[in-house]
């Protein structure tokens, strides 16, 4: 793992991947969501927004395969469009933050004792706010978006990734070859470059991998509750919310907006248990 | 035949390992007769735990018992279901284990667990401290009544250990095996239990399976040895006999490296050098070939039987009475 | 174990004096009139005024920050100006709520976690084992919210078993349980299968330790053994990720009780965030942060005193 080569790492990895039937479950699952959100434009029967009020809360029929939500307008469509939302949350909110728990992380833990007690202290603190009421109070002040959505995802994720940055460095921090290297007068940014940054790729991609549910959650939970995603743009929570206005009418809306969600989660989670337990076999359970 | 209490032949054990069978016990015969003391000498490896595993049926999962019988006052407990089995662990057989910071439960008190050992007793727990309290105070610990309320942490090795025989003589077994309960005390400690024990064996009759590198310990105690090297025997016979005149180059190592008997202080301990055969793909000769001193071209080629009266050693260059 | 404790409460003291001051920051340094934004834009400049001295925003920031101390410590967390409520009494009114629905999530969860960690251990790689396996990583990472959903659409609407709303009538306890069942299964169906394996992991660590052999060679039943013995050692490190857990359930519980329409802390915060109603706000986010803090030291605490070892360790 120290001196990984991207073919033979990426090879070997699909081959263990082979083994396991539940990450490979999950690594297709994966890769179906990426294609049906990327292609959404395509692939939508009809147009999203697309209101007919004439056909409104119908069951799913060959026109319009998952219903029609309280305007008519036809849910499979706007379920389609509605991971463009999600994946977008997730691509954004992720690098941000896994760009700054890298950032944060490493200095943590290569810096001055001070700023590691100072930057533990800040992680600590954002994390004992339980993560949906730290986000509506950020909204109660600057108004439901998209964007807040974001960032206050961005800024609760910092400490998850920061964390695991800090004990990596820290343990590879004493270890000889770094040891030496610092002897032999390599500069801080050299060693953080060549050898930890290397070392700790592995863990941050299956950290994102299973962060994504968390984040695609979170995205759908407040929009869910109207402080997301603003409408008519469709997002897997506003489907939601929809149905859950319209619930005693068709169950539709709710089932539909529903399903992406649980396959994104079990998609990217066994996809992300797979891979740690290919990458790190340290961390997983003593048998699988 | 009748009077031993347990009897062991011909027994082999093998682990099934990634590389093949690890064959860690092979052809051992054992005898414990009523009343009597046996020690077990070897160094770790030699097969002694899983003799031990054998004898009380609590074998790792990997591990199968390719031939050979166990006789336990005549009744084979190779053929006795698993539940029969439990009935005679901890009431006929009873076992004190090497390591008594980690061999008693930390989260349970004294008294609970010496009262759980008399778990096939109809009493109530009244009853059962206060054969706990009995049995404390026999083997010498003091103020017994203020222990039972006491974690395993609270108490020091030594009295954890006697916590430990305690439990094992509560049921007043036939067979107690003991399985270097003094590895892990100094030296005073040591000969306290040692004495302790002696002398509750003589009060309770039992016969004890006693287990430990330690030779001044066997000699002081037992009045018959078994060597065992990498799951054999390779000499047994009367403690007095064996040790001071050992037959086989194995217990004539074991001897020398002993620092207690050695004949000036040195600065460093002399070992048997090489080491252990692989037991999983074994030397074609005798096991101890690859480290014996005294090697004859025979020695490589046919495995030496374990041979004589009273006192027995397997190797081929023994002489002496037969 | 005193002086670990009151290691522990200081740096929870700490986290929740930082936290405090953040939220205390993040409303009084955003940029824009927090009168202005609460009384919307038909509001009078009078209006404004007399709101904004109300709520002591005219004051200097440093007099603000030191009342708002002063407050927290008093246990005073302001009040609503709409309602001219204290804040700390709707928050109290509300908690209870949201208090019954976490434990009651929390015990079902563990009571059939538990049991199901032990026999996965027991019987490793039989079909529940494998299944609770799936099960823990599966459930815990999906959304409580649409379990939420999907059991309010089968269970309260369409085959109408539990009621769909609210927390039953005052008083009439069989009433509230029924008004119980599903919010508690959408929050706690997650984690019995993460119970399960948690337990699961930790019973086959104890099951290898030597004192468990020593209870076997004394023959013990095999059921003493793994309740008495082995359970009461793995059910540790169990209780603190359960503490740990109480924070993410408190975020679960606001969409049960919003999906539900139960009263709770929740449903307070949710409501105080749509009407724009800042000292709710904070005062909901401050006794959850509070509350969850606790938690997490409750949970070290009982750690502590389950385990006679870490008494010792922590004493010395």
């Amino acid at each position: 793992m120290n001196q990984a080569k991207p073919q033979g790492t990426m090879a070997r990895t699909f081959q263990a991947l082979k083994k396991d039937p539940l990450g490979m479950t999950g690594f297709v699952l994966v890769c179906l969501i990426l294609f049906l959100t990327v292609f959404a434009g395509w692939l939508a029967p009809h147009d999203p927004l697309e209101v007919d009020v004439h056909n409104r809360l119908s069951s799913p029929s060959a026109e319009h395969w998952l219903g029609t939500d309280q305007l008519g307008r036809d849910i499979l469509s706007r379920v389609l469009f509605g991971g463009q939302v999600a994946l977008k949350v997730s691509l954004v909110a992720i690098s941000v933050a896994m760009g700054f728990g890298l950032l944060l992380g490493m200095l943590a833990g290569f810096g001055p004792r001070w700023l590691d007690r100072l930057l533990v202290a800040a992680f600590d603190t954002v994390r004992s706010f339980p993560t949906i009421m730290f986000a509506l109070a950020v909204i109660a002040l600057t108004g439901p978006s998209l964007n807040t959505v974001i960032g206050v995802i961005i800024i609760t994720s910092i400490p998850v990734y920061a964390r695991v940055v800090r004990t990596q460095t820290l343990a590879l921090r004493e270890r000889d070859f770094i040891l030496a290297e610092r002897a032999m007068g390599a500069s801080t940014f050299r060693i953080l470059r060549h050898h930890v940054l290397p070392n700790i790729a592995a863990p941050l991609f299956i950290l994102a991998s299973m962060d994504v549910p968390a984040v695609v959650g979170m995205e759908a939970g407040l929009s869910f509750l109207g402080m997301g995603v603003s409408p008519p743009t469709p997002s897997w929570g506003t489907i939601l919310n929809d149905g859950y206005s319209y619930l005693r009418n068709s169950p539709w809306p709710i089932i539909a907006g529903g399903l992406p969600l649980i396959a994104v989660t079990l998609g990217f989670t066994f996809f992300g248990e797979s891979l740690r337990d290919i990458f790190d076999p340290r961390l997983q359970g003593k048998d699988r | 035949m009748s009077d031993s209490v347990l009897e062991i032949r011909d027994l082999s054990v093998g682990y099934t390992t990634d590389r093949g069978t690890l064959q860690a016990l092979r052809d051992v015969c054992i005898e414990i007769p009523a009343g009597k003391i046996v020690g077990i000498v070897g160094e770790s490896g030699c097969g002694k735990s899983t003799l031990i595993s054998a004898i009380i049926r609590l074998l790792a999962p990997n591990a199968r018992i390719s031939q050979g019988s166990i006789r336990f006052k005549g009744q084979d407990l190779l053929g006795l279901s698993s539940e029969a089995m439990r009935k005679l662990r901890g009431d006929e057989i009873s076992m004190v284990f090497q390591d008594p910071m980690t061999s008693l439960n930390p989260v349970l008190t004294i008294g609970r667990q010496m009262a759980d050992v008399q778990h096939r007793s109809p009493s109530p727990r009244k009853a059962k401290n206060a054969r706990s309290l009995m049995m404390l105070e026999r083997v010498g610990i003091p103020d017994p009544a203020s222990q039972l309320d006491q974690y395993p942490h609270q108490l020091s090795g030594g009295m954890r250990q006697r916590v430990a025989i305690a439990m094992a003589l509560m049921t007043e077994p036939s067979l107690l095996i003991a399985d270097e309960p003094t590895t892990a005390l100094d030296a005073t400690l040591e000969v306290q239990i040692i004495h302790r024990l002696q002398q509750l064996q003589a009060d309770f009759g039992c016969s004890i399976l006693f287990i430990s590198h330690h030779l001044g310990v066997i000699a002081e105690l037992c009045e018959e040895v078994i060597v065992m090297y990498a799951g054999a025997v390779v000499e047994s016979g009367p403690t007095a006999s064996v040790f001071s005149n050992p037959r086989h180059p194995y217990t004539q190592k074991l001897l020398e490296c002993d620092p207690a008997r050695m004949p000036q202080p040195t600065r460093h301990l002399p070992v048997i050098e090489g080491n252990l055969p692989d037991l999983i793909d074994l030397p074609q000769g005798c096991i101890f070939s690859e480290r014996c001193g005294q090697r004859i071209d025979r020695c490589l080629s046919e495995p030496p039987l374990l041979s004589g009266g009273l006192h027995r050693a397997a190797c081929h260059l023994q002489t002496g009475e037969a | 174990m005193t002086r670990f404790l009151l290691r522990r409460l200081l740096s929870s003291l700490l986290v929740l004096w930082l936290a405090d001051s953040l939220l205390f920051g993040m409303i009084h340094l955003v940029p824009g009139d927090p009168a202005s934004i609460m009384l919307g834009p038909r509001a009078t400049p009078e209006l404004k005024a007399e709101f904004a001295s109300r709520l002591s925003l005219d004051q200097p920031l440093h007099i603000q920050l030191g009342r708002f101390y002063a407050g927290l410590v008093r246990g005073d967390l302001g009040e609503d100006p709409f309602s001219n409520r204290k804040v700390a009494d709707m928050v109290l009114e509300q908690l209870p709520y949201t208090l019954v629905l976490v434990l009651a999530a929390i015990g079902g969860a563990s009571l059939l976690g538990i049991p199901l960690g032990c026999f996965s251990a027991i019987h490793r790689n039989s079909w529940l084992d494998r299944l609770t396996g799936v099960m823990s990583v599966a459930f815990i990472a999906i959304p409580s919210f649409i379990v939420a959903l999907y059991l309010l659409l089968w269970l309260a609407v369409k085959w109408r078993w539990f009621p769909a709303m609210g927390a039953g009538s005052v008083g009439d306890y069989p009433d509230q349980l029924h008004h119980l069942v599903l919010p508690a299964i959408a929050l706690g169906l997650g984690w019995v299968g993460y119970i399960a394996r948690l337990v699961r992991a930790s019973m086959l660590e104890v099951m290898e330790e030597n004192h468990i052999r020593t209870a076997r060679a004394f023959g013990l039943p095999e059921r003493t053994i793994i309740i008495h013995y082995a359970l009461r050692i793995a059910i540790l490190p169990t209780v603190t990720i359960l503490g740990l857990g109480i924070g993410s359930m408190l975020s679960g519980a606001l969409f049960a009780e919003i999906v539900f329409s139960r009263p709770g802390i929740g449903r307070l915060l949710y409501e105080a965030v749509l009407g724009r109603n800042y000292p709710v706000v904070m005062g909901a986010v401050l006794v959850t942060t509070g509350f969850f803090v606790f938690c997490t030291l409750l949970a070290d605490t009982v750690n502590a005193l389950l385990d006679p070892r870490l008494r010792k360790e922590a004493g010395e």
